[in-house]
């Protein structure tokens, strides 16, 4: 019946390209997750009254994150073709397409984990400074723990738009089914590979927000 | 054991400087339980935050348990910290943790080993009476079992001194009187010293043996706390003292008796320690056949007896009134004539 319905789509592409949607997305978004967070903590220590409370230094941080936050990412990706050549020896393939989607989502999310830290009660930290805790203690043992919900649901929120970002690099040939959608079906006027295409990736977006919502739901106690 | 010498601490602000504490000068001896109460924006939690390092002064010294609090830093002084332990008004447990994880907390931090911090979280959730709610979390817990959390928690590295900052002002009275016991029975069982900052006269004179009080930046009076009830001196400790002896709210009884009777003396005794079980009253009536009206009585316990107060109305002939007025003179019960409210 499907093949009926979807005359043109040859299903071992299809699983291929959300093999490699998945791929990207899972990788990007897992050094998202750290590097944001490192970027978030930095500019939440450095913000004013906190434990590194350091003007230039916050300044000089923000405005990195606002500049890569605010460069469109199809920008993004041609402007780091030299960089990833540089790491990666080639401007295709799915490994190519990763650089420019962990800079182009890790100061994304390095606001919302700013924006989670900043929930975060000022009692609680100043409790485990007068405890005698050390900075690494109160980031790994307060910060993160203590914000963990709204990091899980920066991070769903993130990974959804990751997975756009990855059918857009999969226009400049990073694969995928962004990729596929594109070169099969637009290119060649197929409209049921675009629409299939569309399905899986409305698919894997909404299992991302389910589980998402999932392990967000299970850490809170609040 | 705690020693402040001439302290300021001075905010910049936008609009200039703020003068949060002003040349204070206490000493806190071992094993007391310490007051210190003020309204807000007096300057007692930048106080209690000068004891552990929290807050740094802008002139003068802090010396707690011989450490010279305001002058350490990093490593010497987060080990100070282990022994200067704070509770808080809004508890300020980790809502993360379970019960015994909060408890385990500054023993991770202090780093002791895994079997000996689940040894030492039992004796202290044992302690602070929430045996069964070891593995609850604190959104389970009802304010006064958060405050005990906190206690545990702040006395898990054995502290030599425990802050308490606000510690009962976000709890029902009732849930304040049993933290307020455990905290005494901590500080008998384990000779802890104790500082606290409040805003309420009840707390210091259920608990403390003595008492600063603060206004702007400046303690005003210190000293024992029957002395302090009995003979308040600043403007602000009389309204304290009002707090808990009550006659503010017989302020209009008084003034309806000064309009009704103007003849007689409206009188405020105020009796310490075993005076309050003396049969002055009835002594003036059939000593003097004056005429007595009780406007307003009131005895509170404090750790070092009762105080109580007593306005009464004394009518009669002059001279039999102020010989009546000078045998209260002479019972040691402090008299007080009020000629308007």
């Amino acid at each position: 019946m499907l093949s009926g319905l979807f005359p043109n789509v040859q299903w071992d592409k299809m699983w291929e390209a959300t093999y490699d949607t998945l791929y990207m997305t899972i990788i990007s978004t897992g050094a998202t997750f750290i590097l944001g967070l490192a970027i978030g903590i930095l500019l939440f220590l450095t913000s004013p009254h906190q434990i590194w409370a350091n003007k230039v230094a916050n300044f000089i941080t923000g405005s990195l994150v606002n500049i890569f936050r605010s460069i469109p990412f199809i920008v993004l990706i041609i402007l780091l073709i030299p960089f990833t050549k540089f790491l990666l020896g080639t401007i295709r393939g799915v490994n190519a397409a990763l650089p420019a989607l962990i800079i182009g989502a890790a100061p994304f999310y390095a606001r919302m984990v700013l924006i989670a830290l900043r929930e975060i009660d000022k009692g609680v930290i100043e409790a485990a400074r007068s405890m005698g805790a050390k900075t690494s203690t109160i980031i790994w043992k307060v910060l993160i723990p203590e914000s963990m919900p709204a990091l899980l649901s920066g991070i769903t929120v993130t990974a959804v738009t990751l997975v756009g970002y990855t059918a857009m690099a999969g226009i400049i040939g990073a694969g995928g089914l962004g990729n596929l959608a594109f070169i099969d079906g637009f290119q060649r006027s197929r409209d049921d590979v675009t629409l299939m295409a569309t399905i899986v990736i409305l698919i894997v977006v909404f299992v991302i927000q389910f589980i998402g919502d999932f392990i967000t739901s299970k850490t809170d106690k609040r | 054991m705690i020693e402040l010498k001439d302290i300021s601490k001075i905010y910049q602000s936008k609009n200039g400087e703020i003068t949060a504490v002003k040349n204070v000068n206490l000493s806190i001896n071992k094993g007391e339980i310490f007051g210190i109460i003020g309204y807000s924006g007096a300057g007692k939690s930048t106080m209690i935050r000068l004891l552990n390092g929290l807050e740094k002064p802008t002139n003068g010294t802090v010396i707690v348990n011989g450490k010279q609090i305001s002058s350490i830093s990093g490593n010497e002084l987060r080990n100070a910290r282990q022994k200067i332990s704070m509770i808080f008004q809004h508890f300020n447990l980790l809502w993360s943790r379970t019960v015994a994880d909060n408890i385990a907390f500054p023993l991770e931090i202090a780093g002791i080993t895994k079997n000996e911090r689940s040894k030492r979280v039992k004796e202290l959730i044992d302690l602070v009476g929430l045996s069964g709610r070891e593995n609850a979390y604190p959104s389970q817990l009802s304010g006064g079992q958060k405050q005990r959390v906190g206690i545990a928690r702040a006395l898990a590295n054995n502290p030599e001194v425990l802050l308490c900052d606000e510690a009962t002002s976000a709890l029902d009275p009732e849930t304040t009187d049993s933290i307020l016991e455990l905290l005494l029975d901590i500080n008998k069982r384990l000779g802890l010293t104790i500082v606290l900052i409040t805003h309420e006269m009840h707390v210091i004179r259920k608990i403390c043996n003595r008492v600063a009080v603060m206004e702007a930046g400046q303690v005003v009076e210190q000293g024992d706390v029957l002395q302090v009830f009995q003979n308040p001196q600043a403007d602000i400790t009389k309204n304290f003292v009002m707090q808990v002896s009550g006659t503010k709210e017989s302020k209009e009884s008084i003034e309806q008796i000064l309009a009704n009777y103007p003849t007689g003396k409206i009188v405020k005794l105020t009796f310490i320690g075993n005076k309050t079980e003396q049969p002055i009253i009835s002594r003036l009536i059939k000593d003097f056949g004056v005429e007595v009206n009780i406007v307003h009585g009131n005895i509170s316990q404090t750790t070092s007896g009762p105080y109580g107060t007593l306005i009464v109305q004394i009518d009669g002939d002059d001279v039999k009134v102020n010989q009546a007025l000078h045998l209260l003179d002479q019972q040691e019960v402090q008299t007080e004539v009020i000629d308007h409210a």
